[in-house]
């Protein structure tokens, strides 16, 4: 991170914050995080629900100030430069932040007119946008009878009718099916190409591999790590092995064998015929399959995962990440600020 | 064979979206920031949009002002004034500014509503004079509130109202109650975004203009009412309110009368206006 800073200029950078703090009653919501987001970059975050993901996007948006701690975003003050900083940065919220009683071409046209576009020029610009998005035939729906994916088009459209330098996506793709969520992350490949920065929150492992360049893991506010996802994985191990063997009888005499060819510890799970094992070196498997085949040990079903959120969550906490209903009270205000959406 | 030219043609309809959505990023040009008007101005073509779509909307300022003028008129007439058409006169202005005032509240729950959803957010996010969603919500609301004195006292005209102050006396009513119920819209704006839920405000606003509408001087002359009522009555907002139209439409109308009304709506919008803006500035 330092060496990061060192060679970079403050110029060269879209966010820098330090030690931001967002308290909630007596919970610390965001528990002082520092970032640092090179321009012309996606930067991931990545955390369970009420980890601190949507707290920190907010007030780096200028919706929430914050409690203590300082940040710049494109060379301006948070806090001091608001106005300045709205002008530069777009965000687009975990719950649709369209009007839902409107039409698609409305809404676009409703936000070009707001930022200062003639009344031509903002419904050529809404025509353009539902074009490149896919949407012109539902231009005229009302967005209540959009699907989820359409919604979530529509609503990053909306926060590119002005290209912004800076783009929050707060959990883009989370409930939209395989295909929609390509679908956004062909748009946040092409908003990146296009030259602006993109800070996205996700609590899928997978798809801030995808996108991210850099991706920091968030849990009860604080950072637990940071890095590349190359980085990441190498501190977590590049994935999850599991096998699966017809006969639960050979169990022990499998383990043995997986622990000397994979050289790490071997996982046997409540289910009598399977076991499991963090690899750090995908090559080794092989050979550990092939090492199975010749002990006479039927294998029906083997898989090598990447590793998924919770694995990370394991390794770098100890503990499984919190899941939605494992969570809860653990860190109670966001919570429920994302259920009263 | 069939899918793999499928595949091609995904491939190929991927690429030509990245490439529209390239092109629309490359227009990298800002339009000059709007002023305070024209934001406002945009908003208030957000609210007439959504009454185009919704127009059961309207039924507060058309089916409401009907019922209540021919519900008190024809119900207490006779019992107050002795005939239906005395009562009128009187009931006329009275009635006018309760039903008025009644549906500015409704300017509270609207609001309500947009908070729970995320646009506002992206409006709060937008580098635009901030009160402005609120003024052209206001503004639209003035809208409405003409629509209904509209229709009130030209059903009023029907049955029987007379008037003497003239077309421009009542014109100049409207317009003072227009003035009054913008300002008290404000308290509701302030309501709307501190209350958890529409059903809350809609009890609070209820506790508030149910007494300040009834214990005042639209049904009754305030000199039948015991002393210490009669104090609350003359220092209540609404009976300022309603003596002035009352003036304004009957030509008897003074200013010190209009006086007390804007000095009542400018009492109450220096204190509400900052409020509202204060908490939907720091709103969470």
């Amino acid at each position: 991170m330092d060496s990061t800073n060192d060679v970079r200029g403050a110029a060269d950078l879209a966010i820098e914050a330090k030690g931001l703090v967002k308290e909630f009653g007596n919970n610390r919501a965001v528990d002082g995080v520092d970032l640092v987001v090179p321009k012309g970059t996606v930067y991931g975050f990545l955390g369970p629900n009420g980890a601190g993901k949507t707290t920190t996007v907010r007030m780096l948006a200028t919706l929430l100030r914050p409690d203590e701690g300082s940040a710049k975003i494109l060379g301006h003050d948070l806090v001091n430069e608001a106005e300045k900083v709205r002008g530069k940065v777009s965000l687009t919220g975990q719950f649709a932040s369209v009007d839902e009683d409107l039409t698609g071409l409305e809404n676009l046209i409703l936000i070009g007119r707001l930022l200062g576009y003639s009344r031509r020029a903002a419904m050529n610009r809404a025509n353009e946008l539902l074009e490149a998005f896919s949407l012109e035939d539902a231009a005229k729906r009302q967005v209540k009878n959009y699907s989820g994916g359409m919604r979530r088009r529509l609503d990053i459209a909306a926060s590119i009718v002005v290209t912004p330098e800076l783009l929050f996506l707060d959990e883009p793709t989370t409930g939209l099916d395989p295909r929609s969520r390509n679908q956004v992350w062909e748009i946040v490949r092409a908003l990146v190409d296009g030259g602006t920065t993109v800070l996205l929150t996700t609590q899928y492992l997978d798809e801030a591999d995808q996108l991210a360049d850099r991706i920091a893991v968030i849990d009860h506010g604080r950072l637990i790590a940071e890095g590349t996802s190359g980085e990441l994985k190498a501190s977590v191990g590049s994935g999850t092995f599991h096998v699966r063997l017809l006969d639960p009888e050979k169990r022990q005499q499998a383990e043995q064998i997986l622990a000397v060819k994979l050289h790490v510890p071997i996982h046997l799970s409540t289910d009598q015929t399977a076991l499991s094992a963090q690899i750090s070196d995908t090559k080794l498997v092989a050979d550990a399959l092939g090492e199975l085949a010749d002990a006479n040990i039927t294998v029906t079903d083997f898989s090598l995962g990447q590793p998924s959120l919770d694995e990370v969550f394991l390794t770098l906490t100890g503990r499984p990440a919190d899941a939605v209903d494992g969570g809860a009270g653990e860190n109670p205000a966001e919570k429920n600020e994302a259920g009263e959406k | 064979m069939m899918n793999s030219a499928n595949h091609a043609k995904a491939a190929q309809t991927q690429l030509n979206t990245n490439e529209k959505i390239k092109d629309v990023l490359a227009v990298r040009t800002r339009p000059k920031r709007p002023n305070g008007i024209r934001t406002s101005l945009t908003f208030g073509w957000r609210a007439l949009l959504k009454i185009k779509y919704v127009p059961e909307q309207l039924l507060d300022v058309t089916a409401f002002p009907i019922m209540f003028l021919l519900m008190f008129t024809y119900l207490f007439g006779g019992a107050i004034a002795g005939s239906t058409s005395d009562y009128l006169q009187f009931l006329l202005p009275g009635i006018l500014v309760m039903t008025v005032v009644t549906i500015t509240m409704y300017t509270g729950v609207e609001l309500n509503n947009d908070i729970t959803k995320g646009i506002f957010d992206r409006f709060r996010s937008l580098p635009i004079w901030r009160p402005s969603v609120l003024v052209g919500m206001l503004l639209v609301d003035a809208v409405r509130y003409t629509v209904a004195s509209i229709i009130m006292i030209t059903l009023g005209l029907i049955m029987g109202f007379r008037p003497d102050g003239g077309a421009l006396g009542v014109i100049g009513a409207v317009g003072l109650l227009i003035l009054f119920s913008f300002s008290l819209s404000w308290i509701w704006t302030t309501l709307g975004l501190t209350l958890r839920s529409e059903k809350s405000l809609m009890g609070v606003s209820m506790l508030v203009l149910f007494p300040l509408t009834f214990v005042s001087n639209v049904y009754v002359d305030p000199e039948t009412l015991p002393s210490w009522l009669q104090a609350f009555v003359e220092v209540n907002p609404i009976s300022i309110l309603v003596t002035a139209i009352r003036g304004l439409m009957h030509g008897t109308g003074t200013i010190e009368q209009v006086g007390w009304v804007f000095l009542a709506s400018a009492i109450i919008t220096v204190i509400f206006a900052p409020l509202t803006m204060y908490i939907y500035r720091n709103k969470k």
